[in-house]
């Protein structure tokens, strides 16, 4: 089955015979209550381990289709599998997995962040799926390390900084084990350091990220694959640096490279 | 600020339910035996020494009982007779009783309610009420009320601040429209924040209730050293009685 959708980077990727792709959307489309089509038949593969980056400009579609991942929105037509379990909102157990195996990160970390103190809001998605005790604090203490917030964990998250924010609300969905990583503009309003602080989390992570952005360098810096989506379907994938050269096709779709800035070869 | 006398590590729940009974007893004890309060207040001051409070804390937090003051400094001039005349006022007998025991009760409740506070944190003054069965819902409002107060405040600062920038200032009534204005916005600003919230809380596997993480009771030790206070209260409420009669 992974075999027939071989990664459009080449990136070599470890699957065994019968891994399924950590992401597989097919014909989904998807209209609002109020009669706007957001969504008109988006396809896509992702396979386990990749970094992709979801490139589009505002009101392409993105949020809308990150929503339909872990069956939030749903009702329109089409499919999305994770991990090879397709995402059924009427299954209440399924959609508990479902939400599991997709771990997304909102843009406002203040959003995310609800609970009294860092460590229990890390706990609160294990929690929810039914982890207690030395488990559960094994789990927080990890996925904490992961984004370098160890330290961090009886503070109220009013106490941090934005860039640290944002860490920790990585690793609340990071304490779940995902199979798949999304991230809505990760490096909205971070600081050049914490951007690269949260880049070089990301990298070391192991597991499958789809990052939602119009950031076009961190999408170059962060994932080796991009897609690029416009009018509620996919209209370009390929490797990200191949797509950011395609000048005259990105400033088609609004997310031209900033005036002055060249790829090198 | 934190520190870590007996008072600190106490859990929240006797804490709580310490003080609610300390303050009955000074309720209950009647006004005209004087040295009942002083006995009282001692017992609440010697907590505050206990738990390493400084007076520069404790002392301009008690300004929250100012308005009471205020009241019970009218009571001697509108009380019914008889009337002791101090200087050129006359003042009601029953109203300058009335007034004495607002100030002393009062003045010993709110320095009880400082101790708490000053003492407990917040996250530990919400497990304590969760522990004490108030309704999980009612728990769960103020906690999100604790972390978003913040988050809320910034946002009107900065809605202050963007105002002022194009010239607008605060006083008189013309300014009200605009105020109210700003004050709607944060309202649904606030409604969208909950929808946002809500939405990631469903994203992590939210199904209704929220997931109990430290499950941690207050000991019988506990429960028997925090009860010493209102047992002490309530000792110098019943001697106070026994002495009026």
């Amino acid at each position: 089955m992974t075999n027939a959708h071989p990664s459009p980077t080449g990136a070599q990727i470890e699957h065994g015979q019968n891994t399924p792709p950590s992401l597989a959307v097919s014909g989904l489309a998807y209209s609002y209550p109020d009669g706007h089509q957001a969504l008109h038949g988006v396809d896509l593969i992702i396979e386990r381990g990749e970094r992709v980056a979801l490139l589009g400009p505002n009101g392409a579609g993105k949020t809308t289709l990150v929503m339909h991942l872990n069956g939030i929105l749903a009702g329109g037509l089409g499919e999305v599998r994770v991990a090879g379990l397709a995402v059924d909102p009427g299954d209440r157990s399924v959609l508990q997995e479902i939400r599991r195996r997709v771990g997304i990160v909102f843009q406002d970390p203040d959003d995310q962040l609800f609970m009294p103190t860092v460590g229990e809001d890390v706990a609160f998605g294990p929690a929810n799926l039914g982890l207690r005790g030395t488990e559960l604090q094994q789990r927080v203490a990890e996925a904490l390390d992961l984004v370098g917030m160890a330290e961090y964990s009886d503070r109220p998250p009013h106490h941090l900084s934005f860039g640290q924010r944002r860490r920790v609300a990585v690793a609340t969905v990071l304490s779940m084990r995902p199979e798949i990583l999304v991230l809505d503009e990760p490096s909205s309003n971070l600081d050049p350091a914490s951007r690269d602080e949260l880049a070089q989390v990301l990298m070391s992570l192991d597991v499958t990220i789809l990052m939602v952005t119009h950031d076009l360098l961190y999408a170059l810096e962060v994932c080796p694959r991009s897609m690029v989506m416009a009018e509620g379907t996919i209209v370009a994938d390929g490797p990200t640096r191949g797509l950011l050269r395609d000048e005259e096709f990105m400033a088609r779709h609004r997310l031209a490279l900033p005036r002055g800035i060249r790829l090198d070869e | 600020m934190h520190r870590h006398t007996p008072v600190h590590l106490l859990p929240a729940e006797v804490k709580i339910v310490a003080l609610v009974l300390f303050v009955f007893a000074v309720i209950a004890t009647p006004v005209q035996q004087v040295w009942a309060f002083g006995v009282l207040a001692a017992l609440i001051v010697a907590v505050a020494a206990r738990a390493q409070l400084p007076a520069a804390v404790v002392i301009p937090r008690m300004v929250v009982e100012v308005p009471f003051l205020v009241f019970a400094a009218l009571m001697p001039l509108t009380g019914p007779d008889p009337v002791v005349a101090v200087g050129p006022l006359d003042l009601s007998v029953p109203g300058l009783w009335a007034a004495w025991g607002i100030v002393a009760k009062g003045t010993i409740g709110v320095l009880g309610g400082i101790v708490l506070a000053a003492t407990t944190s917040s996250r530990d003054l919400l497990m304590g009420l969760r522990n004490l069965r108030v309704p999980p819902l009612m728990v769960q409002i103020a906690s999100f009320m604790l972390r978003y107060l913040h988050v809320v405040s910034d946002e009107m600062a900065r809605m202050r601040v963007a105002r002022a920038s194009r010239g607008f200032q605060e006083t008189g009534v013309r300014a009200w429209p605009v105020l109210a204005q700003s004050a709607g916005a944060t309202i649904i600003r606030t409604y969208e924040r909950g929808e946002r919230v809500h939405l990631a809380m469903l994203a992590r596997g939210f199904t209704g209730t929220m997931p109990v993480l430290d499950d941690l009771r207050a000991t019988g030790a506990q429960w028997l050293i925090g009860l010493a206070l209102p047992a002490a209260g309530l000792m110098t409420c019943l001697s106070a009685w026994m002495v009026q009669a």
